[in-house]
């Protein structure tokens, strides 16, 4: 047994969604909500010949973040792409409501959870269940919003196969601080949506360099979308959730203004650009067609474009 | 897609004192297996809905094959498959029964 991998050792990538629940909490502590024996599974897959998951793949509950309580949801990425349905998003939307009403038991001041870890890993909404699983996105988003009102900080935590895309890409940003490694890739439309609909010429999907390029945890961190960039153990994120709970900024309008301003900068000074490295050549970074291909360490030591450190979110 | 149970008997009771546990994702050429400590000692059951059609006999001779080998006394496994193949099957039901004996 001694020469297995512990929890925290994982690569976040390589982890599964209950490895890297095991691996960012304090061991032991996490209770899970609606267990995989409670086979709470979508209605919808068998119609379309198709096995579902027992926990419909998204694994929710609580535990605790060096002592602090925390509630945690996190997406099986390889289970039907990591994409939202029915039960999958009832499931994070009850979660989010949960911290919101401080999990019914005294409120937030009292036994409410500090913060709410979303480990994201989705396509976006499920094909087969697409009508419930938009609804369940602008549901969760909006009670994402809820819970940041009610002063609970929700951070998005990206680094697996499937990234954020689609409505996770959305819900990614609505968090109150976002925390990638180099394989996240955080967008709206999917690279094989934009060629499908723009065709090969305006965005060819292949082109993994490319993908990374324009969507990638590097171009995030350094265009302000976001906040920590790192290495990619389970460790790795378990150390910058708990070194970003504590500074993460206050949600209302004045947040809200303030985003709508550093966009519409950031699209003025940028949004010419036709690929990132005009982005970076801008921007003044040094060796713009190296910093993809950089190592993490040298990328790390790179001082971010004025601007992509803020609290605007 | 295809649904059946495989009974068994167990020369013994599984080891250890968990009451449950998961392992594996059901994705393309695998398959998600959880596991209960539910059923009387000498008996298991697995439980299998595969997204392949036709395969009933070697699923049998796997599982019966596994029964054997592991004595998986008193545990029912429920098994979502996206078509793995035999010898990942074997492999996910031996680490669901090397779960059940690790710590809680």
């Amino acid at each position: 047994m001694s020469t297995l991998l512990q929890p925290h050792e994982l690569d976040w990538y390589e982890a599964s969604a209950r490895e890297r629940v095991a691996g960012l909490l304090d061991p032991k502590s996490f209770v899970e909500f609606l267990g995989p024996e409670q086979r709470v599974m979508s209605p919808h897959l068998a119609q379309f010949d198709l096995t579902g998951a027992f926990d419909d793949g998204i694994v929710v509950g609580g535990g605790r973040l060096d002592g602090q309580k925390v509630f945690v949801a996190s997406q099986e990425g390889r289970f039907l792409g990591g994409a939202f349905g029915e039960v999958h998003g009832a499931k994070l939307l009850g979660l989010l409501r949960a911290a919101r009403d401080g999990a019914g038991r005294g409120g937030p001041e009292r036994d409410g959870p500090r913060a709410v870890l979303l480990l994201l890993d989705t396509g976006g909404v499920r094909l087969q269940e697409a009508n419930a699983g938009e609804l369940a996105i602008s549901e969760i988003i909006r009670a994402i919003l809820e819970v940041r009102s009610a002063g609970i900080s929700v951070l998005a935590l990206v680094g697996g196969r499937a990234g954020a895309f689609g409505g996770g890409g959305i819900v990614t940003a609505c968090c109150s601080r976002i925390i990638v490694s180099e394989h996240a890739r955080v967008s709206v439309s999917g690279p094989e949506v934009i060629e499908t609909n723009k065709g090969v010429e305006e965005f060819d999907s292949k082109d993994r360099a490319l993908v990374w390029r324009i969507c990638g945890a590097r171009t995030r961190y350094l265009t302000g979308g976001a906040d920590r960039y790192l290495k990619g153990s389970t460790a790795d994120f378990r150390e910058a959730t708990i070194a970003l709970i504590p500074h993460a900024p206050p949600f209302g309008l004045a947040a809200l203004k303030a985003e709508q301003q550093r966009l519409t900068e950031r699209l003025q000074h940028f949004g010419d650009c036709r690929d990132a490295p005009e982005i970076w050549r801008k921007a003044g970074l040094p060796e713009p067609e190296r910093i993809a291909d950089i190592t993490d360490d040298a990328f790390l030591v790179i001082q971010r474009p004025k601007g992509a450190d803020h609290d605007a979110r | 897609m295809e649904q059946f149970q495989v009974r068994g008997t167990a020369k013994g009771r599984a080891g250890g004192d968990r009451h449950q546990a998961i392992t594996g994702v059901n994705a393309s050429g695998n398959l998600e297996v959880l596991v209960e400590r539910v059923l009387p000692e000498h008996e298991c059951l697995v439980d299998i809905i595969t997204a392949v059609t036709g395969f009933r006999g070697i699923w049998e001779a796997v599982i019966q094959e596994f029964f054997e080998r592991s004595s998986p006394g008193g545990l029912r496994f429920s098994i979502n498959d996206g078509g793995a193949r035999p010898d990942t099957v074997t492999l996910r039901l031996m680490q669901s029964v090397r779960l059940m004996e690790s710590a809680p």
